[in-house]
């Protein structure tokens, strides 16, 4: 029996496993988990993960959360091509230390720009509050700098001369607020070149596919079809944002 | 040039690294980067680690930062015993996943700990408004029930039987709090127990040496405490408004 797999394309980590299986032929069954609908949220769910997030993996009785977890494991268990996870000792390092850092320096900043952006004027109906909105890009800045300005000056792709799960991990981060409207490409070349360069790796039409549900306007509908898990789901932003 | 790692004890990545290196006997030499007096924003360290963060390694030419990849790279160059990074694919996966978890889940908040209960009021004189403070003692009340009902659950160690680099991270930033009097072990006894039995894997005398700096914070004079630090520090005071 193929590992199922609790994703939802809205999120970035979701996106990065899903491209990778279908990348490297891993057979995996979908199992979709609705964020919007705050699914993540349900006992049924958390029976699966008790961490409460997407993306999380079952394979027999074995469950696993955390998308980099995910992705070691899947890349060991199906012996992926080497160049996502090199075997050599500082190639390898240089993968764990994005891999690590992108936690708090990308994920977390990204994500609130995204939510400031997208998922809160959305599910409260109000306008965006372009002042947390630039103080949230404001917060990213110093990753995207140090990306474009440092590592990338130095090769072609984050950790290695190859594409690797660092590549796969910030690409879909970063394409979460540039999804959305907030071009994080636009005043960073290399950067823009390394998005061009890992699309290529990836392949155009298997990221179109993936980042297809993040790129569409929402169903403006969805705040009104539960408007108490709407009022929750703005807590919870709200209370993230600070 | 030996194996050279940049570390001040206060920071909880670097007493995983430090306690790591000694326990398995690895050489090296201890760079003090003193984070009090903001050496870490000198010409100098940029130079190892322009992001200005603790821990780096440097190996010959090759520099490293972040804890748990410097971690999984000590553990590969050295051999060291499987129990740390255990081989077993599902084993292992226990291990990436705390590892992954806990950046935002437990080092984070218990970082923050430390700020609101002693370094913020110590250091600028006021104390951070009590609906944030109650606000990140929740977030960490939450997140070591999690800890202990799905990594920890009723084994000895997050792996089961042995001790492996997930407790030792894990420790070493609950550990965090205490600098400022605050200890999250004390509503579970069995997560008192599970510390007991981490510090005793690594050896007590080792695991309060590496602790000494923090546990005597609370005596620290922050009349030494560089400008440009408190500087940052009134700056982070201001978030909390």
């Amino acid at each position: 029996m193929p590992p199922e797999l609790f994703l939802d394309l809205y999120s970035p980590p979701c996106r990065a496993i899903y491209i990778f299986a279908l990348k490297n032929g891993i057979p995996f069954q979908l199992r979709p988990v609705e964020l919007g609908r705050g699914e993540h949220l349900k006992p049924e769910f958390l029976k699966v993960n008790p961490l409460g997030k997407v993306p999380a993996l079952r394979d027999g009785d074995f469950l696993l959360a955390e998308s980099v977890a995910i992705l070691l494991y899947l890349s060991r268990k199906y012996q992926t091509a080497e160049h996502w996870y090199p075997p050599e000792l500082q190639a390898r390092a240089r993968v764990d230390e994005y891999l690590a850092w992108q936690h708090t320096a990308v994920q977390l900043p990204a994500t609130n720009v995204y939510l400031c952006k997208s998922l809160l004027p959305h599910f409260s109906g109000q306008p965006v509050d372009q002042e947390r909105l630039d103080r949230l890009m404001g917060k990213l800045r110093p990753a995207l700098q140090h990306l474009d300005q440092e590592v990338l000056a130095a090769k072609p792709f984050l950790a290695t001369e190859q594409v690797s799960l660092a590549d796969l991990m910030a690409f879909t981060e970063l394409m979460q607020p540039t999804a959305v409207g907030c071009d994080l490409f636009r005043d960073w070349p290399r950067l823009a070149a390394w998005r061009a360069r890992v699309e290529a790796a990836l392949g155009p039409e298997l990221v179109q596919e993936a980042h297809s549900l993040v790129l569409q306007p929402r169903d403006p509908r969805d705040a009104q079809r539960d408007p108490k898990l709407a009022q929750e789901l703005v807590h919870r932003v709200l209370e993230r944002l600070g | 040039m030996g194996l050279e790692l940049y570390l001040d004890l206060l920071s909880a990545s670097c007493r995983a690294v430090y306690i790591f290196v000694k326990k398995n006997s690895i050489p090296f030499d201890f760079q003090f980067v003193d984070l009090l007096k903001g050496h870490h924003h000198s010409k100098e360290y940029i130079e190892i680690n322009p992001l200005k963060k603790l821990p780096s390694l440097k190996d010959g030419r090759f520099i490293l930062s972040e804890s748990v990849a410097i971690l999984f790279y000590l553990c590969r160059k050295y051999s060291t015993p499987s129990h740390w990074y255990p081989p077993d694919l599902h084993t292992r996966a226990r291990v990436d996943e705390f590892m992954a978890w806990q950046h935002t889940a437990i080092q984070l908040p218990m970082s923050r700990i430390l700020w609101i209960k002693m370094l913020i009021p110590r250091i600028t004189g006021e104390e951070v408004p009590a609906e944030k403070t109650e606000q990140m003692l929740t977030e960490v009340r939450t997140n070591m029930q999690l800890f202990e009902e799905k990594f920890l659950q009723d084994k000895m160690f997050i792996t089961g039987d042995h001790i492996s680099l997930a407790d030792l991270v894990a420790l070493v930033e609950m550990m965090q709090p205490m600098g400022g009097n605050y200890n999250v072990f004390l509503n579970s006894s069995r997560l008192a127990e599970w510390r007991m039995r981490v510090e005793l894997a690594i050896g007590s005398g080792l695991f309060w040496e590496a602790h000494d700096r923090l546990m005597k914070l609370a005596e620290w004079d922050c009349s030494t405490l560089d400008p440009m630090v408190k500087e940052k520090i009134c700056e982070l005071l201001q978030k909390f408004r």
